[in-house]
């Protein structure tokens, strides 16, 4: 338990370090690349608290893949991060305002301002650790089958947003060139190589 | 476990199978065939609709499957039909407008085919996730088409607009969805109307949750105050766009909410009636006052729909099975209306460039009799003046208003009609007694003629045989009043 306790700890120290970094960080890339970070330490909490599934799918899609792509973003616009920052004073009260009301929220959830502290401690424990099964499995047997309806239509959903990407995006342009590796290796003998009989101390004119 | 995923289900859904392994087919051709089979693609995919529907009805079935996510009865599948005929027929319409703007490219009837796809699935909801997903795979669809004129500039702020704000109203879908989920311990319809039965309706969470649903919902039919967006995207969006989105996806929105009120949501009926109520008489006033000095036809006709909404949700707020009734019923005829009046606004080009004012209809009669007289049904049944359809869809809805005792909304309503009729009567005015400058080019594209000539009849002679409609109509509010 003091184990748990201690990387608990660890893992939440760097998790909220990182998380300002992001902010405050003055070079994008750094940002995006604590943000990774941030990610990855909130994996480490999920594994803790026994949602191992999460915890990947954490990892794999906005590791692999949303962080990634902010990455992208952020290499290939150039962005002026000074000029950004330049309302951020303007902007502070209301944001300071925004910030103290949603901790006062989660303070009276947790029922430190009086109140009742209820909902948060009654889902302490999922079913499916009760069932003595681990949490991946649980949900793969409802996500095919009593599910299996809505994860047909998420996959037309995805299928739905890649056409509209390619048809929005995709354009042909005219004088484009394209390597065709199959033209290049058709190619006969006689279109590719002349020989040319070169005289002595000649040359090739 | 097995009897989840088994045959008897996928006979109740085979529609919509139907409908997903023929889009995919089409998909597969049109990438390997890539532009030159988009007129193939086309056709086929109002084929494909046109054969869904038939499905619906060939043999009928209803029932739950997919583990209760899924629900067929009369009045899901009456508005499954509704929505693939109009999505059948704003395909139909939309080659020649596409062709010219240079973006006829064989994905756009696929996104539509997607869309109705979508549209089919949130109408059979029968839990708030798979409401969610169909809603969702509606949406996304349709910011696609807004912005599928991608080099004009209206177009995709159109797109873009459409899926920020769209995106919001899912939010706010979403927000209430949990509440709801949250204070009634699941997010199946059964489940949440057992808990609304057994107390819950009376705890504020799931008022809040109701009307951030409801809000949600709103906002897709476009009904005042979640209005704002329409005018735009419907201007900015392709014509054939806008009549899509102007039919299918309202006749859905509809469908939906109704579903969603008269089913999980019935016990709290005091509750959501007075947000109906409200959103009918703003969106009948807004629609009627808003466009009273509109130039483009198009934004005219978005604000025409917004009030129609108006109607039809004041259907909807009485709560019985007249009300509902009204419902289907108004929305049949609005559809037909709405189809024939884009088909012809299709139509206006002057040489050879679309244009959509007002004012370009001026001198219509005189160079174009019929395309005027159908013009002239369709504003004057838009208007409600009798005997034509449009009046009969709001006589009904005004009888189950005044019915169910909403005698001032009602008033309000019939009043709201008065003003609006200004402004289809002034279409008629410009059409007949204005000096054109010059006349709009000879149509030649045969299929919008006929479906403005075909809906101009339809609209025309419907008072001579109403009773199909209305028997149809009832017998879909039937199945919601056991």
């Amino acid at each position: 338990m003091l184990l748990q306790a201690i990387a608990f700890y660890v893992f939440a120290a760097v998790l909220v370090a990182s998380g300002a970094m992001v902010v405050v960080s003055r070079n994008p890339v750094y940002s995006v690349l604590f943000l990774i970070l941030a990610f990855f330490n909130a994996a480490a909490l999920f594994v803790l608290i026994g949602a191992e599934f999460i915890a990947m799918i954490l990892v794999i899609v906005y590791v692999g893949a949303v962080a990634v792509l902010f990455l992208f973003v952020v290499m290939m616009l150039d962005i002026n991060i000074v000029k950004l920052k330049e309302g951020f004073l303007d902007y502070l009260p209301i944001g300071a305002m925004i910030g103290a009301a949603l901790l006062a929220e989660i303070l009276f959830g947790l029922g430190v301002l009086g109140g009742t502290s209820g909902t948060v401690s009654t889902f302490s424990k999922a079913g499916a650790q009760a069932l003595a099964i681990d949490n991946t499995r649980a949900i793969g047997r409802v996500l095919y089958t009593q599910y299996f309806y809505l994860f047909q239509v998420a996959g037309l959903v995805l299928l739905v947003a890649m056409i509209g990407a390619i048809v929005l995006t995709l354009r042909r342009r005219p004088g484009v060139r394209r390597q065709r590796v199959s033209d290049q290796l058709y190619r006969p003998k006689e279109e590719s190589v002349t020989l040319v009989k070169v005289p002595s101390r000649g040359g090739v004119s | 476990m097995n009897d989840i995923i088994g045959l008897e289900h996928w006979t109740l859904a085979r529609p919509e199978l139907f409908l997903a392994v023929a889009t995919s087919l089409l998909l597969l051709y049109g990438v390997l065939r890539g532009e030159a089979s988009t007129a193939f693609i086309s056709i086929a995919t109002s084929v494909a609709l046109i054969v869904t529907a038939i499905l619906l009805f060939a043999p009928y079935r209803e029932g739950t499957a997919f583990a209760s996510l899924f629900v067929t009865d009369r009045l899901t599948t009456t508005m499954k039909a509704l929505v693939l005929i109009s999505s059948a027929v704003a395909l139909l319409m939309s080659r020649a407008y596409f062709e010219r703007a240079q973006v006829w490219r064989f994905e756009y009837p696929l996104i539509v085919a997607l869309a109705t796809l979508g549209m089919m699935l949130m109408i059979s909801a029968n839990d708030l996730m798979s409401l969610y997903v169909g809603l969702e795979l509606q949406s996304l669809a349709l910011y696609v088409i807004a912005a599928f004129q991608r080099d004009s500039v209206r177009s995709t702020e159109a797109g873009i607009k459409y899926f920020v704000l769209g995106s919001v109203a899912s939010g706010m879908l979403l927000f209430g969805a949990s509440l709801i989920y949250g204070f009634c311990g699941g997010t199946a319809f059964v489940q949440i109307s057992q808990a609304l039965l057994a107390g819950k309706a009376a705890e504020i969470g799931t008022t809040i949750g109701l009307v951030f649903v409801v809000a949600g919902l709103a906002f897709k039919v476009a009904a005042v105050p979640f209005h704002m967006w329409t005018p735009d995207v419907y201007e900015g969006a392709p014509t054939p766009v806008t009549a899509f989105f102007a039919v299918a996806t309202k006749i859905a929105g509809v469908s939906l909410l109704v579903s969603v009120l008269m089913g999980p949501f019935k016990p709290m009926f005091p509750q959501w009636q007075q947000i109906i109520v409200a959103a009918a008489v703003l969106s009948m006033a807004w629609g009627a006052f808003a466009a009273l000095r509109q130039q483009n036809i198009k934004r005219l006709m978005a604000y025409s729909s917004i009030a129609n909404v108006g109607y039809v949700l004041l259907g909807v707020a009485s709560g019985t099975e007249k009300g509902i009734q009204s419902v289907v019923f108004y929305l049949a005829i609005y559809m037909v209306m709405n189809l024939g009046t884009f088909a012809i606004i299709l139509l206006m080009k002057r040489r050879d460039i679309m244009v959509e004012n007002v004012s370009d209809l001026a001198g219509l009669g005189r160079s174009h009799p019929l395309l005027a007289l159908a013009m002239m049904v369709f504003m004057f049944s838009l208007a409600g003046i009798p005997p034509l359809a449009g009046f009969w869809g709001k006589l009904y809805v005004f009888m189950a208003a005044v019915e169910a005792r909403l005698f001032w909304p009602a008033v309000l309503g019939v009043l709201a009609s008065v003003v609006a009729s200004y402004y289809y009567l002034r279409i008629v005015k410009v059409m007949y007694f204005d000096e054109g400058t010059e006349a709009i080019d000879q149509p030649v594209f045969s299929m919008n003629r006929a479906v403005a000539f075909v809906s101009a009849v339809l609209v025309a002679l419907f008072s001579l045989l109403p009773q199909p409609l209305s028997a149809i109509a009832a017998a879909a509010a039937k199945g919601l009043f056991p």
